[in-house]
């Protein structure tokens, strides 16, 4: 029956819309609602997830806590980085600089974080504001210059390896302080050792006869993080550029049965465990290799950084300090308030004009509402000044859905037609319009995000992806939502009053046509079916 | 019914007298003042002793020259504030006589309003804690990438217009009239905000980029719906001509038209009023863009379709053009 599956479609909408409430309810709740009432704190909520990364189906619980807000909304982390020529004296900081900031950047994007600042501050410094994120991670996301080095252990021609003994293990340069070096057995080697191995930088011929260091110069920069299909661990994989696959490829072949580890500025890369990562090579590979052992964070950190490429000259942290937002706190916090009371007005607006079914529809921007702020935190989305336009943006076209509902509704029902035939009159007519100007403003967005991806218009890319969820909702509101609402309220005394729904029907019919209406079914209101 | 059609003339004339001046303005260089995100400036940070709030500081900026100031909060009354490059105050020397510079003349004003300041280490001191010539935040290089996107954008939509209304003759024709009144939102909003420039110093920033992509979805979505609404009352065969089908559908539109742009002013309205000073610029913008995109959807995109279909173009010409020929010969007349 119709009836049953309006009354199912209700449901549907009452839980959504309570779920979508209880996700988006603030963690913060004086910042957005007025604080003369004792808000409970939003705890967010927890749900299972399924992501597939490189083939590999990880599950996992996701966690969606405080919405994301840009750095323009709510601010984040200010790191001032100062160029540490003592390493690298004869560099051009004016230019190192303009390439680190680049680099940089590509690291933050990389990383998931919209919307970050990086501006030059004086002759020899960055600074560097990031939303939402860990001061500690921004630090090793930023500050680390990224030289990755291939390595191997000091050893004989009997492949024997030196550790050193009684003594400690320095890597730059490498060598053995206070101990002595000696020279053992492959086999011999365990846990213990291993920590004492001398690891020298590893060395080969390259296509133009010169002898270089093995680096992460010569990887593409392609480098991506997939779980181990049999043990879900994550592997990072790297490919090596043609300059580079006979450089691993001689490496390779010499170190046949011997072990190579991996160095991050000067230290070797260690695993879960903090053991140093320094698998044994079994095969001569020229083109392809793996990194396995890191934990997955540090190996999307370590993947993000390869690709951007290592730092030009080291960069030093001189200042970390947390900054709020760049429209500042209290101008946010009062527009937000401002927002709010004007999404009030709109509903009342809407009530005052279009009736009982402007009251209808205001509960149905209600749901549409929460409903997208629900999927921006669950997403997350990021959330800037552009994505909040790209958002009010599209609570005007879901309005705009529905009044163009109603005018068509009212139209049919001053032509004569009964109240069922007219909402479903007005639905049918009205929707040709809706969907054609809600795709023509997805495939805008479309072409934004991909211009805004392409050249790095960030902005542009967050305001298209914000606006194209929020028209794909408008669409599933002004259809799904109202028109349920409308199709339940038909049944109940509220649609005896045609008044209620139209106000000058009375006018355009004369009295005579509305007054029957009263007590009797309204589908008889006025016998204009046709 | 209220006669649309027939005074189409008047609506461009109108539109032009929006339009002239804003392109005018264009042409004087600067045509559009960029902000601090895109130039550079200074940034330093203040102290101070006292509890100060934000909005204060602000505002206080703002009556030293500085409207532009950017103030974030970095601490308890601890601000990181950022404005356009102060002038003479690199050369600044510590002691000794020179002529005040810009952060001379904002250091003192601040005291004055709001007592002493304190150093990193918390000492009663008159200086700011850094001070530092800043780069832009944001490469110019995304107003042009911006560009790219819009351009692209419109050149879908007349594709997807053209194909939505191939029912109708003439289609790529109601693709173009959108796209034409696309523009002159567009161009009426930068335009307006070329004179704001120069007027009252509004600067440009990456939020009045975001604006106008608003102001582009609301155009197209407003010309649709319009557009959609001739379409189906040329299938009932509504009206005597193409003209009077076009007035019908305006007349049948015009409520909903209004009413969600009212609906839509009723919010900006309401955030300019009430919200906070640093978004004001921006709701400007999609202010004077819906109120625009709402004009062009009734006035212009529709009436476009009406101008060509009516041959207005050829009869403009017909009547300028052979007075200064020789005369039109009579017999054709009629």
């Amino acid at each position: 029956m119709r009836g049953w599956r309006n009354r199912i479609l209700l449901g549907v909408i009452v839980v959504l819309t309570v779920l979508s409430v209880v996700t988006v309810w603030p963690s913060e709740p004086y910042r957005y609602l007025p604080s003369f009432i004792p808000w409970p704190e939003g705890k967010g909520i927890k749900f299972p997830w399924i992501q597939i990364e490189g083939g590999a189906i990880l599950g996992h619980m996701k966690e969606a806590r405080a919405m994301r807000l840009g750095l323009d909304l709510r601010g984040g982390t200010r790191l001032v980085l100062e160029a540490d020529t003592s390493q690298a004296p004869d560099v051009n900081v004016d230019q190192a600089l303009d390439t680190a900031a680049g680099i940089i950047e590509r690291r933050v994007n990389a990383f998931g974080v919209a919307e970050s600042e990086i501006q030059r501050q004086g002759s020899d410094r960055l600074a560097v504001q990031l939303p939402g994120i860990d001061p500690e991670k921004a630090r090793e996301l930023v500050g680390r210059t990224a030289v990755l080095e291939f390595r191997e252990p000091k050893f004989d021609e009997n492949k024997n390896i030196t550790i050193c003994q009684g003594g400690t293990v320095t890597y730059d340069p490498p060598g053995c302080e206070g101990g002595q070096e000696v020279a053992v057995p492959r086999e011999s080697i365990t846990g213990q050792t291993e920590e004492s191995i001398i690891w020298v930088p590893a060395q080969a011929v390259g296509n133009d006869g010169l002898e270089k260091n093995l680096t992460g110069r010569f990887l593409k920069p392609n480098t991506f993080v997939s779980g181990n299909p049999t043990t879900g661990l994550p592997i990072l994989n790297f490919e090596m550029t043609s300059e580079g696959s006979p450089l691993l490829e001689q490496v390779t072949d010499r170190l046949l049965g011997l072990p190579m580890a991996f160095f991050l500025d000067g230290e070797p890369i260690r695993g879960n465990d903090n053991s140093i990562i320094a698998p044994t090579v079994r095969a001569v590979i020229s083109d392809k290799g793996i990194i396995e052992g890191l934990s997955a964070d540090d190996a999307r950190l370590l993947s993000i950084q390869l690709n951007g490429g290592a730092l030009p000259v080291p960069l030093r942290v001189l200042q970390q300090e947390e900054v709020d937002a760049t429209l500042g706190e209290d101008s946010v916090q009062k527009s937000v308030i401002a927002g709010e009371m004007a999404l009030l007005i709109v509903m009342l607006f809407m009530t005052s004009f279009y009736r009982l079914p402007g009251a209808l529809a205001s509960l149905a921007l209600f749901v549409y509402t929460s409903i997208v702020l629900a999927i921006f935190k669950v997403w997350p989305v990021t959330l800037t000044l552009a994505g909040i336009a790209a958002f009010v943006l599209s609570v005007g076209m879901a309005v705009d859905a529905n009044i163009l509902i109603f005018e068509r509704t009212k139209e049919e029902l001053r032509s004569g037609r009964s109240l069922v035939a007219a909402i479903e009159a007005g639905f049918s007519r009205a929707w040709p319009s809706i969907r054609d100007s809600n795709v023509s403003t997805l495939i805008t967005c479309a072409i934004l995000y991909w211009f805004g991806d392409q050249f790095g218009a960030s902005l542009v890319k967050g305001f298209a992806f914000t606006l194209a969820i929020g028209v794909l909702v408008s669409m599933f509101s002004a259809i799904m939502v109202t028109r349920t609402f409308l199709r339940l309220t038909i049944g109940t005394p509220l649609a005896r009053h045609l008044g209620w729904w139209v106000a000058d029907l009375a006018e355009v019919r004369g009295p005579a046509a509305v007054t029957p209406a009263r007590g009797m079914p309204p589908q008889s209101a006025s016998g204009g079916e046709e | 019914m209220f006669d649309f059609v027939g005074r189409r003339n008047w609506y461009y004339l109108l539109s032009l007298l929006v339009l002239v001046p804003g392109l005018i303005s264009l042409v004087i260089p600067p045509s559009l003042k960029p902000g601090i995100e895109f130039t550079g400036g200074t940034t330093f940070t203040v102290r101070f002793a006292q509890t100060v709030h934000q909005d204060a500081l602000r505002s206080a900026l703002s009556q030293l020259g500085h409207p532009e100031a950017v103030v974030q909060r970095t601490g308890e009354s601890k601000f990181l504030v950022r404005t356009r490059e102060l002038k003479g105050a690199a050369a600044a020397p510590e002691v000794g006589p020179a002529p005040p510079s810009e952060r001379d003349t904002i250091e003192a004003g601040l005291q004055q309003r709001f007592g002493d300041f304190l150093d990193n280490e918390g000492k009663v001191s008159n200086r700011f804690i850094d001070f530092y010539i800043v780069s832009g935040t944001v490469s110019e290089e995304i107003g042009r990438n911006a560009g790219f996107a819009v351009i692209a954008a419109s050149v879908a939509i007349l594709l997807y217009i053209s194909w939505a209304f191939r029912a109708v003759p003439k289609p790529f024709l109601w693709g173009s009239a959108a796209i034409v009144a696309l523009l002159h939102d567009v161009v009426l909003v930068v335009g307006v905000f070329s004179i704001f420039g120069k007027v009252f110093g509004i600067e440009i920033n990456t939020m009045f980029l975001t604006g106008l992509l608003t102001v582009m979805g609301f155009s197209v979505h407003d010309d649709i719906v319009v557009f959609d609404r001739i379409r189906e009352n040329l299938r009932r065969g509504e009206g005597r001509d193409f003209p009077e089908c076009v007035n019908v559908s305006l007349n049948q539109t015009v409520a909903r038209s209004v009413n969600t742009s009212f609906t839509v002013v009723l919010v900006l309205v309401a955030m300019l009023l009430m919200g906070g000073v640093t978004i004001r610029d921006f709701l400007l913008v999609l202010l004077i863009g819906i109120i625009a995109g709402t004009y062009s959807s009734i006035f212009i995109a529709s009436q476009l379709l009406v101008t060509w279909e009516e041959r207005d173009i050829q009869r403009l010409f017909r009547r300028f053009l052979p007075r200064r020929r020789r005369p039109a010969p009579v017999e054709t007349e009629g």
